[in-house]
């Protein structure tokens, strides 16, 4: 699926400030039966959402109108779990672009790339320092510059670096999918085969 | 020549090309694919008007969504029968072959891959499921995928990804009665958590592995993705090869000793060196059981839930919601906790050497009425050789019932769901919130403890039992 480009961006952050959020807190696995990859963003963080009677619960932080923004913000080992990728496209269908974490699960974060969406891993310190932030004032504003590979706290002009693979950082800012890739690679794939061991 | 380990050696073999600064092309000998994370692959390249580029490499099943009980019937839920009828047009219009729902090769796709003989040492295997890392056991690179990477090795039997970094695990020792490899694999997690491997394929290694069974070796490598780890292997060697021997599509004759001559060569040079070595005895692990909502929150069975004092700062948080979730209370005893129901299965705990060890147990003993049992065999190959052996007429002594193969309540997305606040003790690999139903409370453990807690109705150190 070719994936949308990113280069800048700025927003407000939803947080969630919890460690460990797996894949079936993002995605339960009773709303993996679709065979599209639309409409997962309804039952994204399904189970923290809604009670039992599908009422929102108010005290969980996309029931609260005062955050909102295209940025959200987790706990350590985000994305733990499952390999489905239904937690990226949940995330994404909801309208984040951006997660900010300072650890993410490795299968996440590749199914995070592969859509579009960019998984940000900061320091501890700088995680800490931002949902401080966010609490003190919902409406705080991060960018995050991928070229520059750089996230920043606006309001305090608090900066930090970022990793990213080279390559997935070019797919990403050009909107590049490795099927496109892989399949220009055919023919090398067929050699390769025919000189493969056992 | 530079030592290798026995990762590098396979994966750098199957390297196709080396993208500059970036991932390798790497090849994947077998594709395995099942009814819940491929549809979307196959609208991927359906859309590019792509073919499956090497069908024969492909293998699908349906496991995830199926019912247990009334499998010849068609399925009720219309969006599993709808996932199920996609595969199986998926497969036929680009010449994949399905093992669907009443088919004998059916079954769990990690359970079936080995015992038909298709998975086999040196080899790259992938799926949709990040349990794939169980085919590790027979000391091959298998790792879980997104389902745009299922697209991927669809459409060019090669996948994009970086090389991960390197860790052994060596446990020496003789384990303890009542101790099996499931506990090993949560003592492990317990120590270094959910998230201690992510980065890392682990080759699992020492006296403890080398003496374990195909099959229990299995149950190790399966939940290596729950410390976060890309995948888990064993070097194979007279126990895998004798495992192979005469499977299905195991290789035979010339082929069968050309294999083995290449599988031989499959093991860590004496002088290689891993980015993170661990090290453990066989004689500290006791049978395990999690408290908590993560594989990691897991204790010996007779000890106690930690006290808050006892946790980590930066843990405390995470530590009290899963506590509050299970209605536990730090420092409590888990022995003797109530049990509602007892699930054994899943690709983790769902062979034939899990039933025999449930079996083992509740032999000559009743099921405590309080408990609701789910007894579901990894295939139909296991349902088959569970009644063969009798294993079946000892369950049903003892007032267990078999069900039909399939994921079940490892993940519920079929029927099989445990009700809100109830507590399960199951042989599956994820205890995390409402992975069994909404609001079910789960505690991972052995066939063994899931026997003694189906039989005393509560939890039992399974050691008493023996």
């Amino acid at each position: 699926m070719p994936i949308e480009k990113f280069n800048i961006l700025k927003s407000a952050c939803v947080p969630l400030p919890v460690e460990n959020v797996d894949t079936d807190q993002i995605i339960p696995a009773r709303f993996l039966k679709a065979t599209s990859r639309k409409g997962f963003g309804d039952n994204l963080f399904r189970d923290w959402r809604y009670d039992n009677n599908n009422q929102p619960i108010s005290s969980f932080v996309t029931n609260n109108p005062v955050y909102s923004g295209s940025i959200l913000v987790a706990g350590k080992n985000f994305g733990s779990g499952s390999s489905r990728e239904h937690a990226a496209w949940a995330i994404h269908d909801y309208g984040f672009k951006v997660v900010i974490s300072s650890f993410f699960a490795d299968i996440f974060k590749n199914n995070a790339l592969n859509n579009g969406i960019l998984p940000v891993q900061v320091s501890e310190s700088f995680l800490v320092e931002l949902f401080s932030e966010i609490v003190t004032d919902p409406q705080t504003t991060v960018k995050v510059d991928l070229p520059a590979q750089t996230v920043t706290i606006l309001s305090k002009g608090l900066s930090e670096k970022f990793e990213i693979n080279p390559y997935k950082k070019e797919c990403m800012m050009n909107g590049f999918d490795d099927i496109d890739f892989l399949l220009s690679m055919k023919e090398k794939i067929t050699e390769y085969e025919q000189s493969r061991p056992l | 020549m530079k030592a290798t380990t026995l990762f590098d050696k396979i994966w750098d073999s199957h390297v196709v090309h080396s993208v500059n600064q970036g991932p390798d092309v790497l090849y994947i000998d077998q594709h395995m694919i099942h009814e819940v994370t491929s549809p979307q692959a196959f609208t991927g390249i359906n859309n590019r008007g792509q073919k499956v580029f090497r069908p024969e490499r492909t293998l699908a099943t349906a496991d995830h969504n199926i019912p247990t009980k009334d499998q010849d019937k068609p399925i009720r839920d219309e969006l599993s029968r709808i996932q199920v009828e996609k595969l199986t047009e998926n497969c036929n219009d680009h010449n994949i072959t399905l093992y669907g729902l009443g088919h004998p090769y059916n079954g769990i796709v990690h359970v079936i891959g080995p015992e038909l003989g298709i998975t086999r040492p040196g080899m790259t295997i992938v799926c949709g499921d990040s349990h794939t890392s169980t085919h590790g056991a027979l000391g091959s690179i298998a790792f879980g995928i997104g389902t745009s990477e299922v697209e991927m090795v669809l459409a060019s039997q090669c996948i994009l990804q970086p090389k991960p970094k390197k860790m052994r695990i060596n446990i020496d020792g003789t384990l303890k009665k009542g101790v099996s490899s499931k506990d090993i694999i949560l003592y492990i997690i317990s120590k270094i958590s959910t998230s201690g491997g992510t980065g890392y394929f682990i080759e699992f290694a020492g006296s403890a592995i080398r003496n374990l069974s195909m099959e229990a070796r299995m149950t190790i490598c399966n939940m290596s993705i729950e410390m976060g780890a890309r995948g888990g292997l064993i070097a194979p060697d007279e126990t895998t090869f004798e495992y192979i021997k005469g499977r299905e599509f195991a290789p035979s004759g010339e082929e069968w000793e050309k294999a083995l001559t290449y599988w031989k060569t499959l093991k860590t040079d004496e002088d290689a060196v891993f980015d993170l070595e661990l090290n453990y005895k066989a004689e500290d692990i006791g049978p395990m059981i999690t408290y908590g909502t993560n594989p990691g929150m897991g204790i010996n069975i007779t000890e106690r839930i930690p006290e808050l004092s006892e946790v980590d700062e930066n843990n405390r948080l995470s530590f009290n919601k899963s506590l509050e979730y299970m209605n536990f209370k730090p420092g409590d005893s888990m022995l003797g906790k109530p049990v509602d129901y007892v699930f054994v299965g899943s690709c983790t705990n769902g062979r034939i050497e899990d039933l025999r060890a449930f079996a083992s147990i509740v032999k000559g003993r009743k099921k405590a009425d309080s408990i609701t049992a789910w007894i579901v065999p990894g295939s139909h190959h296991v349902e088959s050789q569970a009644k063969e052996e009798g294993l079946l007429e000892i369950l049903e002594k003892a007032g267990f019932e078999l069900r039909q193969p399939g994921c079940s309540a490892c993940l519920a997305m079929n029927d099989d769901k445990i009700p809100a606040g109830k507590y399960s003790v199951s042989t599956s690999n994820r205890n995390f919130e409402g992975r069994q139903g909404p609001g079910a409370r789960t505690l991972l453990a052995s066939p063994l403890t899931a026997a003694a807690a189906a039989v005393t109705g509560k939890i039992t150190n399974p050691a008493d039992l023996i």
